[in-house]
């Protein structure tokens, strides 16, 4: 069988769906395991993506990775898991590794693909300059997925949610304070992104950037100089040394491309460029391209998908 | 404050990304090695700052071979104490993080900082692996760092935001962003560095779970569509129609 680990503390995500989709195209049943308190009749609705049953361990918040790691151990050897699935998001990113040492099962860390006939799994290396294919000598494997690999597919089965004591023990890490922006699009999930440079001139301008967003339900993001500036959170902060996004629709409004830039969203499947400067390099690296003024172009085309929005309905 | 930095070497991020030896191996040829971003820049500084407040150790570790030695004394000159290199060429993350944990076990460091990931492979795996190999607790991808008698107290990036969290040392923690600024070396460090302690430790036998068995480069992308900046109607149709992402 093949086990998916979901964070289902709030719904289940676009990540969590995608996780359960690669597990069942990978052949075997699928078996999810998740902590948290999520409805049982929330957590059945995975078995329209191929799930067959789901632990629920509903006395675990979550918080401390090493109780993760014995959350998904234990429903590993319950049902003698082959291959275990992660999202390569920040729960992935600190469980995985963990359970890799604890199992002694080889990880590929941020899959961007099912694994090919050979087995090998293609990864991002060189923050996302090029693709690597990664061979897993150990019997057991743990795969964490890079979010929007794959799309979310239906493939209904019967699925039965069962109540899961990890026996993880107590927590070593204790939560003080939540900071949770109401309504954001967490950005490496995020389908579209909206992301702006320093041509943007000042904090006082994201109104543009912000409103195009909203219209296309796409998060912000920002080149590396604005965040180190403080004219956007660091979060937002998209590159080599920033976060690696690739979401569908990329698009960059006051940024020239550097190589730092371009390495954490060239696997955006399409790029629109925005620059007034012709010979910026991002255009190399576009799709589609718009030499002009971004406080004039964003605007109009924020009221463009407006326009297009109201016409679809 | 017995701290531990583990730090990796990186291409330089302006380095040409190309491969030899029919696509197996990454071509070396003209690149300038730097010390991972996240680990000389969060990590390693973050640790600095620390000791400086409140005394201690800053030693940090890598696992190659001689050849690393120079990217070594790059983060001795910004002004760790000591070097321990683990003798032997950095296989997989698994192999590299248990040869550290080999070395670290009953050293008593009080904090094992690593940074949030390398930019060339992009794991994000060596820490976590450390803290389950040394039955420690691990704060992920922390953009602040203090240390208060032995609790450690920290923010660390959650889907969607970020969380304030402690913990009691010892324990292991990525770094990432926000944790700390970029510092130069001085001519005072760059000369010091030279003299400071590198150990040189003999590898434990252990076997890699995992191996890259090739690599690809991406498919260059067609030459861009150029839109009237007076027509957005015209993007938002072919978006949606040949790109069919809106
Ligand atoms: C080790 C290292 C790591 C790095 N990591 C990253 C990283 O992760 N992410 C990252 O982004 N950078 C990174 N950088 C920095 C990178 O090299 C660039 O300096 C940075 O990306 C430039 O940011 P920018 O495009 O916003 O600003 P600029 O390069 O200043 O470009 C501004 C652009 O805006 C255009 N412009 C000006 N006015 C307007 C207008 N009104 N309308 C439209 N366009 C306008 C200009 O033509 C120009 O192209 C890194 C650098 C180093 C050395």
């Amino acid at each position: 069988m093949n086990l998916v680990y979901i964070n289902s503390a709030n719904g289940l995500s676009k990540a969590a769906l995608e996780t359960v989709t690669y597990a069942k195209k990978l052949g075997a049943d699928v078996a999810v395991v998740t902590n948290g308190g999520a409805d049982a009749s929330v957590l059945a609705s995975l078995g329209n993506y191929g799930a067959s049953v789901v632990y629920q361990d509903s006395s675990l918040d979550g918080q401390d990775p090493s109780q993760l790691v014995k959350l998904v151990a234990a429903a590993a050897q319950k049902v003698s898991a082959t291959t275990i699935i992660f999202s390569h998001d920040l729960i992935g990113k600190a469980v995985a590794p963990r359970l890799s040492v604890r199992l002694k099962a080889g990880l590929v860390a941020g899959a961007v693909a099912l694994p090919e006939a050979n087995g090998n799994v293609k990864v991002n290396v060189f923050s996302g300059k090029a693709f690597g294919f990664v061979q897993v000598n150990s019997a057991t494997r743990i795969i964490s997925l890079l979010p929007n690999s794959i799309q979310p597919e239906a493939n209904s089965v019967s699925c039965l949610v069962e109540a899961f004591d990890s026996q993880a023990g107590a927590s070593a890490i204790t939560v003080k304070a939540t900071k949770k922006p109401e309504g954001a699009i967490p950005l490496p999930e995020a389908e579209r992104v909206v992301s702006a440079g320093r041509g943007l001139k000042g904090p006082e301008n994201w109104g543009v950037v912000e409103d195009l967003a909203t219209a296309l339900g796409a998060a912000t993001a920002c080149s590396r100089p604005v965040a180190d500036i403080g004219w956007r959170p660091h979060h937002e902060h998209v590159g080599q040394t920033g976060v690696a996004i690739r979401p569908n629709l990329y698009i960059a409004a006051g940024i020239s491309g550097a190589i730092q830039h371009l390495a954490g969203v060239n696997g955006s499947k399409v790029i629109v460029v925005i620059n007034t400067d012709a010979e910026a390099p991002f255009f190399k690296a576009a799709d589609y391209g718009i030499v002009g003024d971004a406080f004039e172009v964003l605007p109009r085309f924020t009221e463009a998908v407006k326009r297009f929005k109201a016409a679809q309905h | 404050m017995n701290i531990l930095v583990c730090i990796s070497k990186a291409p330089d991020t302006t380095s040409k990304i190309a491969f030899t030896n029919g696509d197996t191996q990454f071509d070396e040829n003209g690149v300038q090695y730097i010390v991972n971003p996240y680990d000389e820049w969060y990590a390693l500084v973050r640790a600095l700052e620390l000791k400086e407040a409140q005394g201690g150790n800053v030693t940090i570790i890598t696992v190659g071979t001689p050849a690393d030695d120079a990217v070594i004394r790059k983060a001795l000159a910004i002004g760790a104490d000591d070097a321990v290199r683990i003798d032997t060429p950095a296989t997989d993350a698994y192999f590299t993080a248990m040869q550290i944990a080999e070395f670290a076990k009953g050293k008593g460091f009080d904090l094992i900082l690593t940074g949030k990931e390398t930019i060339d492979y992009n794991g994000s795996q060596v820490a976590g692996m450390l803290a389950e190999a040394l039955e420690l607790p691990f704060i992920s991808v922390a953009a602040k760092l203090d240390v208060e008698g032995a609790t450690v107290k920290a923010e660390r990036e959650i889907v969607g935001g970020a969380q304030e969290v402690e913990v009691q040392m010892p324990v292991v923690i990525s770094c990432a962003k926000g944790m700390a600024e970029q510092r130069i070396p001085n001519m005072r460090g760059i000369m010091a560095a030279r003299t400071k302690p590198l150990n040189v430790v003999a590898p434990v036998a252990l076997d890699a779970l995992t191996t890259y068995s090739s690599y690809s480069m991406p498919a260059a992308k067609s030459s861009v569509k150029l839109i009237d900046p007076n027509n957005l109607d015209e993007l938002v149709a072919l978006l949606h129609n040949e790109a069919k992402v809106i």
